[in-house]
């Protein structure tokens, strides 16, 4: 049985992480500079900095933490959608609770409860269903905040309360799909990406074909990587191996949970309840048919449907750098609010927030970093 | 969770009004659990001997949600915590206090188990209640039950602990695996389906107590690492005692069921609550004989020495497995589980 242990043999460890020193630091000495490497998913960048890799790599590579946390994502004007919905009479939000904390333009929803809105942490958008069955004389909507690893458990929700009938049950849906924003990534001329290391639980849901493009239309390499240490490692080693040789390829350093083609309940899932639509991403900006919106068959309970509050654009606060964060422009530490007038007690933008959020991973493990 | 059997209906407000239906929850309830003798006059305060020498004296409010969870409930857990509180002061435990704030609505054979396991805390750690108070607020204006208990001890003059007597080379050492109260509670609150956790929650004076006897001295300063777990913990050491500390990842005792789960929920278990285990501070040449010690008893059988003090200015630093280095900072905000 694969245990904890196999993924934390010490010396195997220590020989990849050996390999892969030299081998970034031969192709830095080729360069001229240190390989630019994006991990996208923010499972990854609370791994590179809790194990210390970052730190053991950061001589060899220039590792950039991307757009992989869903709460950070999330457009300044869908935050205060979110809030506005909570002021509304009779209204309980349901919501995962890294969203809870997320400073909007008029405060935050932890903010709104304070001030006598009704808000509800779950841990399953089903939890949201059964809030909504028992409790008829409120309106319950859940936020739907996530990628295409949290998507299918809303559509899952979305489907029982179709089939209850639940007239008091809604969700604002403001997914985000991981595979656009990457090829806005891969195409920012202001970001010159040596390599990408894939997001290995959204890989799961979509499988390594999803991501063939990145290596076909960008010549970006790639490789699918799992969380723990070795995982992480390998991935590296393979992504370098293939900057040494000029290739580019979408390499899957993580079959044992990953496949060719993803997860097919998911997927259906995704495809029978959601339908593609254009999506604003904070730091990325409008990505078209990167978001996913409820198709005509469940849009009774689009909670945009029930209350058409105008979006009014709205600029991020003042000086957070949170949208350069996130496109890999900027590391948290180079931001001028880092840990002076933002922190995780008292956060001015997403990223500072959410555990996965690279402001909140570099403030937990490496504050003096960069 | 068992049915003590002898009381049903819920609280009402008159429960707390001080009229008949409180002193039949008394004479019905507690007095059935609550036997000590201190107690019994039901006098507005008990009578106690004065030993001779220094009193230790700490209090804790217990809010815990849910009050069932693997290993515990609110009631051992009431116990415990002060208790420990005393332990790692050097106090052997003598008496506690118990005040009930009591949510209208809760099924009175739910309390009933829970002043049930809060007298069988007591009895197995030693100490006796000897004063209580109880309110009810209406629904709604509580979570259903909370607990204060407030406890008594007595410190033996040789005992000096604190952070005065920690010097650059003094080792740390953990009596057992961290993070189990913190994962099964936060499980369990949840119902996140993970399986195999446990609180830890124990009383440690029965462990604490024979080891300070036995290394007068080599033992200088101690801390139950609960809220804000052993980073937490360890960092407010450095910072008192004015030295750095460097904990070795390797060496940090904790359970697979932890790691994997806190590895799912995305939480790091050095910041997980314990509500059993002790940090101590000691003397190196002494550290292969504590260990020995502390592994002898129940409580300490997984004791592991992880970590030094260095010369320094308040700072503490892991030492991951991967041979790199990474500082710890105080538990800033909630941990949360992540989305995705």
């Amino acid at each position: 049985m694969e245990t904890w242990s196999t993924y934390h043999h010490k010396e195997l460890t220590a020989r990849l992480l050996v390999r892969v020193k030299s081998l970034a630091a031969a192709i830095a000495g080729k360069l001229g500079r240190r390989p630019v490497i994006m991990e996208v998913c923010g499972t990854h960048t609370v791994a590179l900095a809790r194990t210390g890799l970052r730190s053991l790599l950061a001589g060899c590579i220039d590792l950039r933490s991307g757009p992989g946390c869903p709460v950070c994502v999330t457009a300044p004007e869908e935050i205060d959608y979110m809030l506005c919905l909570a002021r509304q009479p009779g209204v309980i939000i349901a919501t995962f609770g890294d969203m809870v904390r997320v400073p909007g333009s008029s405060g935050s929803l932890e903010k709104a409860r304070i001030e006598g809105c009704q808000l509800q942490v779950c841990y399953s958008p089903r939890e949201a269903v059964t809030l909504a069955r028992s409790n008829p004389d409120r309106k319950v909507v859940f936020l739907g905040i996530g990628f295409e690893t949290t998507a299918p458990a809303v559509g899952l929700a979305v489907k029982e309360a179709a089939a209850l009938s639940l007239k008091n049950f809604s969700i604002y849906s403001a997914h985000k799909l991981v595979p656009p924003a990457l090829a806005t990534l891969a195409s920012d001329p202001d970001l010159k990406l040596d390599g990408l290391l894939l997001p290995g639980h959204v890989s799961a849901i979509l499988g390594r074909r999803a991501f063939t493009f990145l290596a076909r239309e960008y010549n970006l390499p790639a490789a699918i990587a799992g969380f723990e240490p070795l995982d992480i490692l390998g991935a590296l080693l393979e992504l370098l191996l293939q900057i040494e040789k000029g290739e580019a390829q979408v390499n899957n350093a993580y079959p044992r949970v990953v496949s060719e083609t993803g997860n097919p309940k998911a997927q259906e899932i995704l495809r029978e309840v959601f339908s593609l639509a254009p999506a604003n991403w904070r730091g990325l900006g409008l990505i078209p048919l990167s978001g996913l919106k409820l198709n005509t068959a469940y849009q009774d309970f689009e909670a945009t449907g029930r209350w058409p509050l105008e979006l009014k654009p709205v600029p991020p606060p003042a000086g957070c750098l949170c949208g350069n964060v996130l496109k890999g422009l900027c590391l948290p530490p180079q931001c001028a609010l880092f840990g002076r007038r933002c922190t995780p007690l008292r956060p001015v933008g997403p990223c500072m927030v959410s555990s996965e959020g690279s402001c909140a991973a570099y403030y937990r493990y490496a504050r003096e970093a960069g | 969770m068992t049915a003590c059997g002898s009381i049903t209906g819920t609280v009402s407000l008159a429960h707390g009004d001080g009229g008949e239906l409180t002193h039949r929850l008394i004479s019905d309830l507690f007095l059935k659990y609550f036997r000590d003798e201190a107690l019994q006059p039901l006098n507005d305060a008990a009578l106690l001997p004065a030993p001779p020498g220094r009193l230790a004296l700490t209090t804790d409010s217990f809010v815990v949600k849910p009050l069932f969870f693997p290993g515990g409930n609110i009631g051992t857990l009431a116990v415990n915590g002060t208790v420990n509180d005393l332990a790692v002061s050097g106090a052997r435990p003598l008496y506690l206090t118990v005040g009930l704030i009591l949510e209208e609505g809760l099924p009175l054979p739910v309390l009933e188990e829970i002043i049930a396991a809060l007298a069988a805390a007591a009895r197995e750690a030693g100490v006796a209640i000897v004063a209580g108070d109880t309110k009810v607020v209406e629904r709604g204006h509580g979570d259903q039950i909370y607990i204060n208990t407030t406890g008594l001890g007595l410190v033996a003059g040789n005992i000096d602990l604190g952070c005065h007597r920690v010097r650059p080379g003094d080792v740390i050492i953990c009596s057992g695996a961290v993070g189990d109260h913190g994962l099964a509670v936060l499980a369990a609150r949840e119902n996140f389906g993970l399986e195999g956790l446990k609180s830890d929650c124990a009383a440690l004076h029965t462990l604490i107590l024979p080891l300070l006897e036995s290394f007068p001295g080599a033992v200088k300063w101690l801390r139950d690492p609960t809220r804000g777990g052993l980073a937490t913990t360890v960092k407010e050491l450095a910072l008192s005692a004015q030295v750095d500390v460097i904990l070795s990842e390797e060496a940090i005792p904790v359970h697979d069921s932890v790691r994997g789960g806190a590895e799912i929920l995305g939480l790091d278990y050095l910041y997980l609550a314990n509500e059993g285990k002790f940090c101590a501070v000691g003397d190196r040449v002494a550290a292969e004989d504590v260990l020995a010690f502390l592994r002898r008893h129940p409580l300490g059988s997984e004791a592991a020495l992880i970590g030094e003090i260095k010369e320094g200015s308040g700072r503490a630093f892991l030492r991951t497995a991967l041979g790199a280095t990474r500082e710890l900072y105080l538990l800033s905000g909630q941990q949360l589980p992540r989305i995705c």
